[in-house]
């Protein structure tokens, strides 16, 4: 051990992306930060991996649409590599027997393959989404207001709040409390008549959590996704070239340019407590290092009870932590292609976007029900990407990607995954088999990343990408755990700072930036 | 037989508790003969006396005898693993590293607000095993506070029956009834005896701050413990007594009941019902230096913040009428607290009470305090206005509680 190493400022848990996001704004503070990854690489489950020879791909989140402009703008990210153009928005295309629908733009500016009435509910209905997500937005991204101790910046963030619902004006404030925990399924119905389009919502409201359109509070996912902005716009959604790593090696170099020492291969065995306060890690080689902030952004969970220990905290603390719902209900999928799939009835602009199979509500509702059981959708839902039309370096030449991710999977499937995944394989391949005929003799290697292997490689507990559900229950002020919802714990010196903590997950840096700045506001 | 006749004659059959609402301790068939009075209460479940036969001298028999209390309703967890000791410095306020094998301690618990749960008594069986008593049940806390331990948690309050011996003679009925080397117990000191084959732990504690003794032994021992005791005491006075005589025992001793001086924090629905140790006396028991322990962030956030609301104080009120619950005043009109617990001690010969005042009165305001006493006379209120003043408790001291070897009397 050098001198230098016994006196960090802040030693951040995770070399994922919102990991890197802390580190880097709080090395732009002024303090030394190091980042231990238990990964050879850092980025965790936004990085690109090689899944067959010659054949790369976004691990496990594969398309931008969320991360947050305070991130881009403090760590000077565009300087950094990452680029974002009007021109790199793909459309999403909800595909069906009947021929594909597309939405253009961001999230459906225009709405292509409907019919002139459903082009016209379609606008007001996205015009109202929008604006009421807009209204949750500053919720989305702010640390959640401290209901015990409110300061006066969260006092003014609060009143923004309420003004910008006032502004809404008096039907529209209603309307709005009237649909916030609505199910998007009932909501739909209410103001659309297309099935693909309404399969293509009910499937984005629920994509990523343990819900199907038809459960209580399933349009805040809705919400979640369209809070969310890329390029200054809301709902817009890109491919990052060289896919979602390429995001995180931007991420990379602006933490090192401000400073950041990054070790992978050094997974933590242990945070250090003394008396109620966190002093430092040791690493699983046995390693001490001490520093005035730990910042956990790895899973809340994992931090509580694995590295802190259940005796460093209160039993109640315990029991909450305890909990939280984790259990993922997403599958990724990796397909190496000798030549790219053809889409019945979509263009080529469609192949570069994102094809969703959710040809209506009731399927999606319909795939859902077997998870709650603990067996696997028959008639599995997903939204595919093909990464390499628009960036070749991912395929060898003339060869092709499809990464998607597919619904619904649960955890704990009944059967067990060892004996599920090549039936579920099957179930993918078939659907897959029915929008791009011929598809499944171009595979050359199939992946498919069950909860239970992102569980394992990406140490997500549950493989729930958010890391917690985001679910009413488990957003806002009782993310990770009601009482401790902003980043600090019950112990001084240790924040979280992932997925777990809100607003959630995605690749948005919004935790890990809020994270970072809550410690330089504690001068911690 | 129909299908469900048969299952509903099998729900009755497993419902039966309901048959009898209130539960016989093991000792029942001995105090139903003594219960002169029918006086029963509830506790925790328990067909319990108030008094057998004369609340009076139920009580002098605990100054000038000895004074047989079942206290086998008292829930009881016996606690066993590698990890016991660490476990119980964690969920419990003293630090139980210091508590030596055959000792007990009087501690408390608290939840991650730091607001005492309940108090009770740790008796250190061995190095590895304990016995938790306490007035509330703590079951689901205790079980979810051994994640991380090596520990076992497991209620034993039906399979232990328990009695207090207090009261001057109570060594001598120890002694004669033949548990040899029980003089060498010191006050919290315990060791086990044997009893009918089988053991009987016995431990130099009580709730009369007099001279005294719990035993506890396995309940189908239990009758035959109590024909012991009675039969060595026969001379020395030993009298069955209710919960009213060691009430009051307990006040002059200045100590304190949950849900009677304060409200534990689970049944608390008032937010301002809610008590730190700090403010209901307890504040000795918190150790910052020892390890992690539940609540600790809270207490001495709140000790750090002046945060601190109430204060739990000993009173001496002039004249003779037990102030029992009457409200508390500062300069004979600003409201400032309640009394607790009260009653003219005959052992101090002072009127005394327990009494929650809202700081800092209590604390750093101790003068010009005022207690209303109504004092119901023949269907009308006398009120009276009567002078406080904040004494330490306890409200007496006998030297026989601590005497070693105990005396002969």
């Amino acid at each position: 051990m050098t001198s230098s190493d016994l006196n960090w400022d802040a030693v951040v848990i995770g070399g994922g992306h919102n990991g890197l996001v802390a580190a880097a704004t709080l090395a732009k503070s002024g303090r030394k930060v190091l980042v231990l990854e238990a990964g050879n690489e850092v980025g965790g489950a936004a990085r690109t991996e090689e899944f067959a020879p010659g054949f790369r791909v976004s691990a496990v989140a594969h398309l931008l649409n969320r991360l947050h402009p305070d991130v881009v703008k403090t760590l000077e990210l565009e300087r950094h590599g990452l680029t974002v153009g009007r021109g790199d928005f793909v459309p999403s295309v909800a595909l069906s027997k009947d021929g594909p629908l597309v939405l253009h733009g961001a999230y459906g500016e225009v709405l292509t393959g409907a019919s002139t009435s459903e082009q016209s509910a379609w606008k007001e209905l996205r015009a109202q989404l929008l604006r009421y997500a807009g209204v949750l937005k500053p919720f989305l991204s702010r640390r959640p207001p401290d209901l015990g101790s409110m300061s006066l910046a969260e006092m003014t963030g609060l009143g923004q709040t309420a003004l910008a619902l006032k502004r809404l004006g008096k039907e529209d404030m209603r309307d709005f409390l009237r649909v916030l925990l609505m199910n998007v399924y009932d909501l739909l119905d209410e103001q659309l008549s297309d099935d693909r389009l309404k399969g293509l919502l009910a499937f984005d409201a629920t994509l990523g959590s343990h819900l199907g359109p038809r459960s209580p509070t399933s349009l805040l996912g809705l919400y979640y996704r369209l809070a969310g902005e890329i390029g200054g716009l809301a709902g817009a959604q890109m491919q990052p070239k060289g896919g979602m790593g390429a995001v995180v090696a931007a991420i990379r170099a602006a933490a090192e340019k401000a400073g950041v020492s990054i070790r992978p291969a050094s997974p933590v065995a242990r945070v250090i407590v003394e008396k109620g306060r966190a002093v430092g890690v040791v690493t699983q080689n046995g390693e001490t290092l001490r520093a005035r902030t730990v910042v956990s952004a790895v899973n809340p969970a994992t931090t509580i009870l694995d590295l802190v220990g259940p005796r460093e905290v209160d039993t109640g603390f315990v029991r909450k932590v305890r909990n939280i719902r984790m259990k993922g209900d997403a599958a990724k999928l990796h397909l190496a292609l000798d030549r790219p799939p053809q889409f019945s009835g979509v263009d080529a602009a469609g192949h570069k976007g994102r094809l969703v199979i959710a040809p209506s509500p009731d399927h999606v509702e319909r795939a859902f029900n077997p998870s709650k059981y603990g067996a696997f959708s028959p008639e599995p839902v997903m939204e595919i990407t093909l990464p390499s039309l628009a960036d070749p370096s991912l395929a060898p030449s003339g060869a092709c990607v499809l990464s998607a991710v597919v619904q619904y999977a649960p955890y704990a499937l009944k059967e067990g995954w060892v004996a599920g995944k090549p039936r579920f394989l099957k179930a993918i391949m078939a659907q897959l088999e029915a929008y791009a005929p011929g598809i499944g003799a171009t595979v050359r290697h199939a992946e498919v990343l069950t909860p239970a292997d992102i569980e394992a490689r990406y140490r997500m507990p549950g493989g729930h990408w958010h890391h917690g559900e985001l679910q009413a229950d488990q957003m806002l002020m009782s993310r990770p755990v009601s009482g401790w919802s902003g980043y600090d714990t019950p112990l001084e010196g240790l924040f979280l700072a992932g997925a777990g903590s809100h607003p959630g997950g995605g690749i948005s840096g919004a935790p890990g930036l809020n994270a970072a700045r809550r410690i330089i506001a504690m001068r911690a | 037989m129909n299908r469900h006749a048969k299952i509903n004659s099998a729900r009755t059959a497993d419902q039966s508790h309901f048959r009898t609402l209130r539960l016989g301790t093991p000792f029942q068939p001995r105090i139903d003969a003594l219960g002169l009075k029918q006086d029963w209460y509830n506790w925790a479940g328990y067909r319990a006396p108030h008094s057998l036969w004369d609340e009076e001298l139920e009580y002098f028999a605990i100054r000038s005898q000895a004074a047989l209390f079942d206290i086998s309703p008292m829930t009881k967890y016996r606690i066993e693993g590698p990890d016991a000791e660490a476990y119980l410095d964690r969920v419990t306020l003293r630090d139980v590293t210091r508590l030596k094998p055959g000792r007990v301690h009087y501690t408390a618990w608290c939840d991650d607000e730091g607001f005492v749960l309940d108090d009770g008594t740790l008796f250190r069986l061995s190095p590895t095993r304990f016995r938790l008593c306490s007035q509330e049940r703590h079951l689901p806390w205790l079980l979810d506070s051994a994640i991380g331990y090596k520990v076992s948690v497991e209620e034993e309050t039906e399979a232990v029956a328990g009695l207090a011996l207090q009261g001057p003679t109570s060594f001598a009925i120890l002694r004669d009834a033949g548990f040899a080397g029980v003089e060498r117990l010191k006050v919290f000191d315990l060791a086990e005896f044997a009893h009918e084959g089988g053991t009987v732990t016995i431990s130099r504690t009580g709730f009369t701050g007099d001279l005294g003794y719990e035993l506890f032994v396995p309940a189908d021992k239990a009758l035959s413990l109590w024909d012991r005791l009675m039969a060595a005491g026969e001379l020395r006075g030993i009298r069955a007594i209710g919960y009213t005589a060691l009430n009051r025992a307990r006040l002059e001793a200045g100590l304190i009941v949950a849900n009677a001086d304060f409200t534990t924090a689970e049944h608390a629905i008032r937010a301002d019902r809610l008590r730190m140790p700090d403010e209901i006396g307890l504040g000795f028991m918190i150790d910052p230096d020892k390890g992690h322990f539940n609540g600790r962030r809270a207490i001495l956030e709140a000790r750090a913040k002046k945060k601190l609301r109430h204060v739990l104080v000993g009173l001496e009120i002039e004249g003779n009428i037990p102030a029992e619950h009457a409200i508390v005043y500062y300069r004979k009109s600003q409201e400032i607290g309640l009394v607790s617990a009260a009653m003219w001690s005959p052992m101090a010969k002072r009127n005394i009470a327990l009494a929650s005042l809202r700081r800092p009165y209590g604390e750093t305001i101790v003068d010009d305090l005022w207690v209303e006493i109504y004092a119901m006379r023949e269907l009308q209120y006398q009120k009276l206005m009567k002078k406080a003043k904040v004494v330490p408790r306890p409200f007496i001291k006998l030297d026989r509680r601590t005497a070693n070897p105990p005396a002969d009397f």
